[in-house]
């Protein structure tokens, strides 16, 4: 009996530099790990990391009250500004709750919908359903905040018109618009930890007497736990430093972003550095308690 | 049955609502882009297409597209090869750091814009480049890269580890792999990556305003800049459901892509 013919051809063997720096690269696994992450570390620790560096190092410059120059002389003043201002606590304040509140809506709208494409949908609605919820992804952030100018328009938008009734511009106009923009990022996690939770585990919740809300609570919610603390990185993120948005349907509210780009504007750069480094410690706080629950890898 | 007929007409009519939400707004704008009138009237007072004439002859935002469209490019091709080189790293090696790096690739992302922008402007001013087109591609590259990273990880997770391998006994080098087997194999995740990338960018506002220079625009900057200007506004909005409907466009690719199988090689598929 002899070997059926090879269909395909091999490359030939290659001489020459690729080939002897194949063969030093895989000698030395970490001369290759080297050659391989070289290139992104070097960008991302030069490029963004030095960006960090330089937002901590500005925050310490002050502004010459007469000349608006920077000076370049380090001093806590900023970072004192911090702690001590009342204003500066209270928009903190506030845009955590805008960002808290935005995130729990998300997820009161984003449970349901992803639970019936997970459990219910035939798996045709279920693939359409998911690409009715990416395709406003797509669509520019900013011209869905701008629809919304229309619909919220106080007087004669939409909202108005049809039901009497609006928000208005304002700080509920703008948690209805961030829960709308950052809805996706939170019905696409749970919707996959949904498809990943076996039917078999309902079921057998059922069997032993649970009720659908009991089966909710004790079974679904602490298995999508993951999955929903990936949706709120996002939503809760991105919410915390939006300021585009809230300028658009905020009305006068003032959030985290709008103050740092106001006195950027300015010219105020130490203060508005300072002011930004607030964002990063609330997200690294809640990454660092997100990163226990695993949710990361859900990202 | 899993869940009860009620129930289930519950979470049928929930959905609705939900999608409801997601499309009005985008409908609404699609309307008064046909609108007769100048203003947010609603409903609007009578049905032309002069704004979409008038969009059409504008220079502004077709230069601010093509802008766009220039970033959006070279921020995907940089996030591309960075992305899929630090892919290819955490999946194959096991090394002290491992999830740090992925943190860090996640970072640019997962701290708000407005930090990411402010911090960028900083060390530009600080190392004293001038703000421009190349400063916008950096802080772009910068933040896309985790698309690609995710996508590509993603793929390379699900592929079977002995590829490699079996690649090298058969007598190939390591970049003979890399073109005959592994490139293959993750293209389409590539290809969705770096798709999501150019989207994030061609969308993005807030760091761009804090890394763009007073010379260049790019359509969200261009769109922002104008929303508030009475005479500008029917300009704009036929430019929003211009850009809506582009965005359809990906979606579909996208989709494509996704059902494109492995090659028969993932073990969980």
């Amino acid at each position: 009996m002899t070997a059926p013919p090879s269909t395909i051809a091999p490359p030939p063997p290659r001489k020459g530099i690729g080939r002897r720096a194949s063969r030093v690269l895989s000698r030395h696994p970490r001369l290759e790990l080297a050659s391989l992450l070289g290139a992104p570390l070097t960008w991302l620790v030069l490029v963004y990391l030095g960006s960090l560096a330089a937002l901590l190092v500005t925050a310490l410059y002050t502004t010459d009250p007469f000349t608006g120059n920077l000076v370049h002389t380090t001093s806590t003043t900023n970072l004192h500004e911090l702690v001590t201002n009342r204003t500066l606590r209270v928009v903190t304040q506030r845009t955590v709750g805008v960002a808290f509140a935005v995130t729990v809506i998300d997820l009161a709208l984003a449970l349901p919908i992803a639970f019936f494409m997970a459990k219910v949908a035939s798996p045709r609605t279920r693939r359409a359903l998911a690409v009715a919820i990416v395709l406003p992804l797509w669509a520019s952030y900013l011209v869905k905040a701008y629809c919304w100018r229309v619909i919220l328009d106080p007087e004669g938008g939409v909202l108005r018109k049809a039901f009497g009734v609006s928000p208005g511009f304002g700080v509920s106009g703008a948690v209805v618009v961030l829960a709308y923009l950052w809805l996706p990022y939170m019905v696409l996690p749970i919707y996959a930890g949904l498809e990943k939770l076996p039917n078999s585990l309902l079921d057998a919740a059922g069997d032993l007497g649970s009720r659908p809300v009991g089966t909710f609570r004790s079974v679904v919610l602490p298995l999508l736990k993951p999955a929903i603390l990936a949706g709120a990185v996002f939503t809760f993120s991105l919410s915390l430093g939006d300021y585009i948005t809230v300028q658009i349907v905020g009305g006068k509210a003032q959030l985290i972003g709008n103050v740092v780009y106001r006195d950027f504007g300015a010219g105020l750069i130490p203060g508005a550095a300072a002011f930004a480094i607030v964002p990063i410690l609330i997200m690294v706080a809640f990454l660092l308690i997100v990163r226990r629950s695993g949710a990361l890898e859900n990202l | 049955m899993l869940v009860s007929t009620p129930a289930r007409w519950v979470l049928r009519g929930l959905t609705a609502l939900v999608l409801a939400f997601l499309y009005v707004p985008l409908v609404v704008i699609a309307v008064l882009s046909f609108s007769s009138s100048k203003s947010f009237t609603w409903p609007p007072p009578g049905y032309s297409t002069k704004w979409w004439h008038a969009a059409a002859r504008a220079s502004g935002p077709r230069e601010a597209l093509l802008t766009s469209l220039r970033v959006a490019a070279l921020a995907t091709v940089v996030a591309l090869v960075l992305g899929s080189l630090a892919a290819y790293a955490v999946n194959r090696f096991r090394f002290f750091g491992r999830d740090t790096v992925s943190l860090l690739i996640l970072l640019p992302i997962a701290l708000p814009g407005i930090v990411t922008g402010v911090a960028l402007n900083a060390a530009f001013r600080q190392v004293g480049l001038d703000l421009g087109y190349l400063t916008i591609v950096l802080a772009h590259a910068t933040f896309c890269i985790v698309v690609v990273f995710n996508n590509v990880v993603a793929r390379l997770r699900r592929l079977a580890p002995n590829v490699d391998e079996a690649s090298a006994d058969l007598g190939a080098d390591l970049f003979q792999t890399f073109r005959f087997v592994t490139f293959p194999l993750i293209r389409s995740a590539l290809a969705a990556g770096g798709l999501l990338a150019f989207a994030l960018s061609f969308d993005e506002i807030v760091v761009t305003t804090f890394t763009a220079g007073p010379g260049d625009q790019t359509l969200p900057q261009w769109i922002f800049n104008n929303m508030f200007r009475p005479n500008q506004l029917p300009i704009v909005n036929v430019v929003a459901v211009v850009v809506i409907t582009l965005s359809i466009i990906p979606v579909y690719i996208a989709q494509r892509l996704s059902s494109d199988p492995t090659g028969g090689l993932a073990p969980n598929e």
